[in-house]
């Protein structure tokens, strides 16, 4: 009680009163917003009001209508990450080909594009057995464990300039705080195997998740830093002023490298996929798993792979905006930024690099992935403990040194 | 009551039963790996409650700090600590139990009595939502800083120790069984002696 929050006097009653009483700041009294417009530079299509206005066409009340349009975008967004994921796992199998001089997958669909689909029937209609001597209860419960957070991270993830389920204050913070959930699915999984190359996987995967959290996390700070605010949108809209030359990975070289290696660390890909290095222990945690559970693992780690690496393109990247900006050549071709076809443009050209940056992201972890050795285990604690950690704060202490001598460039 | 309060209140019955009922596991269970993970569950349930209160960030942190790092760690320690031991049953347990309980109630007695019979200060302002990030940045720079820094030495204290005891030789179990069988090892690791560096050493 005493040690977990400094700010909070035990005699007050209401957190944060006396901040309240002080200042009177204005207050955003409007409710969340479900995929309408986040941003005040230029208003793009908004979404929800013209579905809500559709519906009342239709004759539905404007409550109802609001109903009607709540569930849909999470649903929406839960259908495309899993078809991302389902995409990226296909990708894996094409380009671990190429670079094994293989074809790779080809007879199922065109490109062997159908092997993903025929993955999850497979493993939806395999028996759901749960071994001998497990413990039953916490061998079900860690796959969701595991699976849900990363679903759940996808809430702040803009796909486009509104195309976002929810513009939350505390945007990135939410991502890197339901991240660190993973790791007690991951030892979970691992105990109640009751497999010793289980536990050791877990043990592995939970140690390399808080070391490289915390690299994770300082990098991210430094962007927050520059951009006056941990929402995902405004991170995006700060990147937007001159196309590419704006971009957060010009002024944040060293974050986004140490920011990349630390998401690769956090998914556990190749060169640090160590809990479930197959020379050493099997499968690690996911040894004992199969079937659904074992779906629910995989799908997971996939959907983080796209989730970092979607990130990785907002936070350093410029999210959906263009190499050039948008409204640049409208202006030069003339074309009033309200025009609707142009809007339509704009919104598909958005969904369009989002996606085509998260894979080619995704293309290099692949490549990654079939390109380097595996490190050791000390290596890996050694490189993030020792290496990325004070490289990171140095970064951080860097960038607020630049953002006081240059507020122009770095975000004053 | 309109949609939003309803939510509201059952979300808040919903959280205050997890926790409620986590808690007690946490306490009752007997076994330790259980009473891990379901205090994890009580620290979610906690952030929700924050969430309910309007405070996201304190939410987030909750999570981040609690489940992600406190709750990790303990699992860790309970899975890293490989020292089976066959405990001699204990005559008369249930003195020992009946005791703890009378003095958990007890404390549950004096606690509730307490709050009930404090006027709380509630205050009519709202809560300040979105604006929080900033506020706690401001208190924590201007009159938290000094809790702040003590926290922080705190947790420097907690590391060095903590590579004070990683960092122990232990003496391989050959040695030990032929040279110190007779000394009695339950609490304590076979170590090394080491001598102390001295600051003032020419």
């Amino acid at each position: 009680m005493c040690c977990s929050s400094p700010w909070e006097k035990p005699d007050n009653g209401i957190l944060f009163e006396k901040a309240s009483e002080k200042t009177s700041y204005e207050l955003s009294s409007q409710p969340p917003s479900l995929l309408s417009s986040a941003n005040n530079m230029s208003p793009g299509i908004d979404l929800q009001a013209s579905f809500i206005e559709l519906l009342e066409g239709f004759g539905l009340t404007h409550g109802v209508a609001k109903a009607v349009w709540l569930p849909l975008p999470m649903v929406i967004i839960v259908g495309a990450v899993t078809v991302l994921a389902l995409v990226s796992t296909w990708l894996e199998r094409k380009v671990s080909a190429a670079a094994q001089q293989r074809i790779g997958p080809e007879y199922m669909g065109p490109l062997g594009m159908l092997v993903p689909v025929a993955d999850v029937a497979k493993l939806l209609f395999k028996e759901n057995m749960v071994p001998a001597k497990t413990d039953p209860l916490l061998f079900s419960l860690a796959p969701l464990l595991v699976f849900i957070p990363v679903f759940l991270s996808f809430l702040i993830v803009p796909f486009g300039q509104n195309l976002v389920i929810t513009d939350l204050n505390i945007g990135v913070f939410l991502w890197i705080s339901l991240s660190s959930i993973a790791p007690i699915g991951l030892l979970m999984a691992g105990y109640s195997s009751n497999n010793k190359y289980s536990l050791l996987g877990g043990l592995r995967a939970a140690a390399q998740s808080i070391s490289y959290e915390i690299p994770l996390a300082l990098s991210v700070l430094a962007v927050v830093m520059m951009s006056n605010s941990l929402s995902t949108i405004d991170i995006v809209n700060q990147q937007a002023d001159a196309g590419i030359l704006s971009w957060n990975v010009w002024r944040q070289p060293i974050g986004f490298l140490i920011f990349w290696i630390a998401a690769l660390a956090e998914c556990e890909r190749m060169p640090f996929d160590l809990p479930e290095a197959e020379e050493e222990l099997v499968a690690g945690y996911q040894t004992e798993y199969s079937a659904v559970k074992f779906m629910l693992f995989y799908a997971g780690s996939y959907a983080n792979l796209v989730l970092s690496a979607l990130l990785v393109a907002v936070l350093y990247l410029g999210g959906w905006e263009f190499p050039i900006p948008v409204s640049l050549l409208a202006s030069w071709l003339g074309v009033s930024e309200t025009t609707p076809w142009l809007q339509v443009i704009t919104g598909t050209l958005g969904i369009v690099m989002t996606l085509f940056k998260a894979y080619l992201l995704l293309f290099i972890a692949i490549l990654l992935r079939w390109t380097v050795p595996r490190v050791r285990i000390d290596q890996l604690l050694d490189l993030g403990w020792k290496f990325l950690l004070p490289v990171s704060l140095v970064n951080l202490l860097l960038t607020a040194g630049l953002k006081l001598a240059f507020p122009v460039a770095f975000g004053g | 009551m309109n949609l939003a309060d309803g939510v509201q209140l059952v979300s808040f019955l919903v959280l205050a039963a997890m926790m409620i009922g986590a808690a007690l596991g946490v306490v009752l269970l007997s076994n330790i790996v259980y009473s891990a993970f379901l205090l994890g569950l009580v620290f979610i349930s906690m952030s929700g409650m924050y969430i309910l209160l309007n405070a996201g960030f304190v939410a987030a942190a909750q999570i981040l700090i609690y489940v992600g790092a406190v709750n990790v760690l303990i699992l860790f320690g309970i899975m890293l600590v490989n020292k089976r031991e066959d405990f001699v049953p204990i005559k008369n347990a249930w003195v020992n139990q009946v005791a703890t309980a009378v003095v958990c109630l007890g404390l549950f007695a004096l606690l509730s009595t307490m709050v009930l019979a404090t006027p709380w200060a509630i205050s009519s302002a709202t809560p300040i939502g979105d604006m929080a990030i900033v506020e706690i940045g401001k208190h924590f720079f201007s009159d938290y800083l000094l809790p702040f820094e003590l926290a922080s030495v705190l947790l420097l204290m907690a590391m060095i120790g903590a590579i004070v005891l990683a960092r122990r030789d232990y003496l391989p179990d050959e040695l030990l069984t032929s040279e110190r069988r007779d000394e009695p090892s339950a609490l304590t690791l076979p170590e090394r002696p080491r001598e102390l560096i001295s600051s003032n050493k020419k």
